[in-house]
């Protein structure tokens, strides 16, 4: 039997869904923090399927999305110091600071090698003694073990040609942020659970501890979708707030302890910007002194330089819920996935896009 | 960008696995991984490391739980 084919058994999930017609009572606003939910929610057709008092929301999941205009233009100057820049592709398309992107600065002469993990980023380095390379490192948890496995097999093998520019961002903290945020009405959320399987469970347990807020981390089959919609309504009825995790083939309640110590052995807390929500203080991942010759913000002295917001994008808001994608005056007219204003429009992750590709 | 897929391992030497799914293969290390993986295993595959064993038990389970809160039965 292949196991992942029943977690998309249609029979199953029409069940579910009859289920969560039957007891959801009143307006359920849920938000999901990960990109793969809000592709997989569009894709499987559940956002159709949702009796209408069930509200889906994009919050700040998509790593691309919620790196900062300042941070964009961090890298895009990097780009331009005459290094090899290797990025995962979903950076090559995001508009900086008067819509300057990396494709434009590779189009002007910019050595740009886009790649799928940063082992072959540091392939790249080690094939280029004589080249100075950085690998711009986005992501969340799930992402940022791997980039530090890196920065340590650097390390390992002595290799000087080599850096990273940690853009890295971490949930809790933003969820912390949204939680207390009393502008954004949400009723439950729906955990990233990949992230999931790196931090674990108790990383969340304040959702319902601090704020009564349904949590559940979630997979991204279509059953395990709708039966973590059902488990929230479900919380939400009987108001008992709790995090539970729904995704245990994937998920253990202790998280990736390997992967959680590689992460913190190379990098550590530190205050980051978001796109949308700002400053969040400890929601960032810089490298740790003990490797600072594999930082490229200390070894090609790079620091965030003050931007301009892009006038009109209205991103911050889809990505903190408060508006939905279509409501902001440059979608689908100036912002377009071929010709994106915001990062939003960017990602095939992003809310925008998302939006753009599945709107009914 | 948390994308991650469920690719078999085919073989393993040293830190380095291979892996396979629907005829694609690839290369994964295991740096991080935190149970020691076998030929046979499905792994979480994200940006060239695998991140977890899938525990098709803990899958088993929760596809059970479903199916007797719905009096169905999909799986034997």
């Amino acid at each position: 039997m292949n196991l992942l084919n029943k977690f998309k058994d249609p029979k199953l999930c029409l069940n579910i869904l009859d289920q969560i017609k039957s007891e959801l009572n009143e307006e359920f606003r849920f938000m999901e923090v990960c990109g793969t939910h809000t592709v997989a929610i569009f894709h499987s057709g559940i956002r159709t399927l949702l009796p209408e008092q069930m509200v889906h929301l994009s919050g700040p999941g998509c790593p691309v999305c919620v790196t900062h205009d300042r941070e964009i233009a961090a890298y895009i100057a990097l780009s331009e110091k005459k290094l090899i820049i290797a990025t995962f592709g979903d950076l090559i398309k995001v508009p900086g600071p008067g819509g300057r992107n990396l494709k434009m600065v590779q189009a002007e002469g910019a050595r740009i090698k886009v790649v799928y993990s940063a082992v072959d980023a540091l392939k790249i380095a080690m094939e280029n003694p004589d080249h100075k390379v950085v690998f711009l490192g986005v992501g969340f948890e799930t992402t940022a073990p791997t980039v530090a496995a890196v920065i340590r097999m650097a390390k390992e093998q002595g290799v000087k040609n080599f850096s990273v520019l940690s853009l890295h961002k971490l949930v809790p903290p933003a969820l912390k942020a949204l939680a207390a945020d009393r502008n954004i009405r949400v009723h439950g959320l729906l955990l990233p659970g990949h992230v999931s399987t790196i931090i674990g469970i108790k990383p969340y347990l304040f959702l319902a501890q601090d704020y009564k807020m349904p949590s559940v981390i979630s997979g991204f089959e279509p059953l395990d979708i709708l039966q973590s919609i059902l488990i929230m309504v479900r919380q939400k009825n009987t108001g008992q707030a709790e995090v539970v995790n729904n995704y245990k083939r994937a998920v253990r309640d202790n998280g990736n302890a390997r992967a959680m110590e590689v992460m913190y052995d190379v990098f550590e807390p530190s205050d980051a910007l978001w796109r949308g929500l700002g400053l969040i203080p400890g929601s960032g991942l810089a490298i740790r002194n003990e490797y600072k010759d594999f930082d490229a913000s200390v070894v090609h002295d790079q620091e965030l330089p003050q931007v301009n917001e892009i006038p009109g994008c209205k991103c911050g808001e889809v990505l903190k819920g408060l508006i939905s994608p279509d409501k902001c005056p440059l979608f689908d007219t100036r912002c377009t996935p071929a010709r994106p204003v915001g990062p939003c429009m960017v990602s095939t992750e992003g809310s925008c896009a998302a939006y753009h590709k599945y709107r009914l | 960008m948390c994308l991650a897929i469920p690719m078999e391992i085919i073989s393993i030497q040293d830190n380095v696995a291979q892996v396979e799914v629907g005829g694609v293969k690839s290369q994964v290390r295991l740096d991080i991984i935190d149970e020691p993986a076998q030929v046979g295993d499905f792994v979480i595959v994200h940006a060239g490391f695998a991140l977890r064993r899938i525990d098709r038990e803990e899958g088993l389970k929760t596809l059970k739980l479903f199916q007797e809160g719905l009096g169905l039965e999909l799986v034997k």
